[in-house]
């Protein structure tokens, strides 16, 4: 059987993921964590002085807590399991891709192995960001020097 | 009241566009993470993503397109003042909470729990 054979066969016989499941189970997931996250948000202008644009900071620190235990005590998985990108895409994501990879590498040392496998996983995304990030900024201070667009 | 349920559609569908990455396009989960941090950098940078901030609160904040926003706003707040040279200095200067939070609380993790099987 030659390779393109082999690769339509593969195709029609491997199970289909059900991607309508896939969509609702993500939609709930990721709405639920950021309506955990907006009432943290709540929680932090009306018991503390910050204002609508500022909560976003205590917020993303405390959902990367919440992350944290859910992770270390092995529930995360089940909710990622469940969940798909709903789990992934939401910043607790974030914080189970940098904790896990601690916890997992702990055996190495803390040094070596906490240290240095920390962002194995969400490396790409600060790298990812900090450059379109730096892009993105300096296309747009460029075009306000020329006058195109302003601030 | 308004802010939970936008908070909830807009978080939900944000993570249904990382769905359809994963299932249709067959990407990678670091693949569609980086897409959506890079998407939400642009939408920084044409002015896109503050409103959505304004109507869906958290919804909008929680998910990854978020640092990529914020890291984009700080740097441009920076070149406002500063010209060139802000770009650079001004990144981290919004988004410092979630780096430090992933920092300390990966590090107090390893400290206090033990690895079993995939966590």
């Amino acid at each position: 059987m030659d390779d393109k054979k082999y690769a339509t066969l593969e195709q029609e016989i491997s199970p289909k993921p059900p991607l309508f499941q896939n969509i609702i189970r993500a939609f709930l997931t990721g709405g639920m964590i950021c309506l955990v996250g907006q009432f943290i948000a709540v929680f932090y202008m009306t018991f503390f002085d910050f204002t609508e644009r500022t909560a976003s900071n205590p917020t993303v620190a405390t959902m990367i807590f919440i992350a944290m235990l859910l992770t270390g005590f092995g529930q995360y998985r089940k909710i990622a399991q469940f969940g798909g990108a709903g789990a992934a895409v939401p910043i607790t994501g974030f914080g189970n891709a940098v904790v896990s990879a601690s916890i997992e590498h702990k055996s190495e040392g803390y040094v070596l192995g906490v240290g240095g496998n920390m962002f194995k996983l969400a490396g790409s995304v600060i790298l990812f960001g900090v450059a379109s990030a730096f892009a993105v900024a300096l296309i747009k201070t460029i075009l306000v020097k020329f006058g195109v667009v302003s601030w | 009241m308004s802010i939970f349920i936008t908070a909830f559609i807009v978080g939900g569908l944000i993570s249904v566009v990382g769905q359809l990455l994963f299932d249709v396009a067959k990407l990678t989960p670091a693949h569609t993470l980086c897409i959506l941090v890079v998407t939400g950098s642009i939408l920084d940078g044409i002015g896109w993503y503050e409103p959505l901030i304004d109507f869906a609160g958290a919804g909008a904040t929680i998910p990854i397109t978020s640092f990529g926003n914020s890291l984009t706003h700080g740097a441009m707040a920076e070149a406002e003042k500063h010209g060139f040279v802000g770009v650079l200095t001004g990144m981290f200067e919004v988004t410092s909470s979630g780096i430090s939070a992933a920092i300390l609380f990966g590090f107090i993790a390893a400290v206090i729990f033990k690895a079993k099987g995939k966590n």
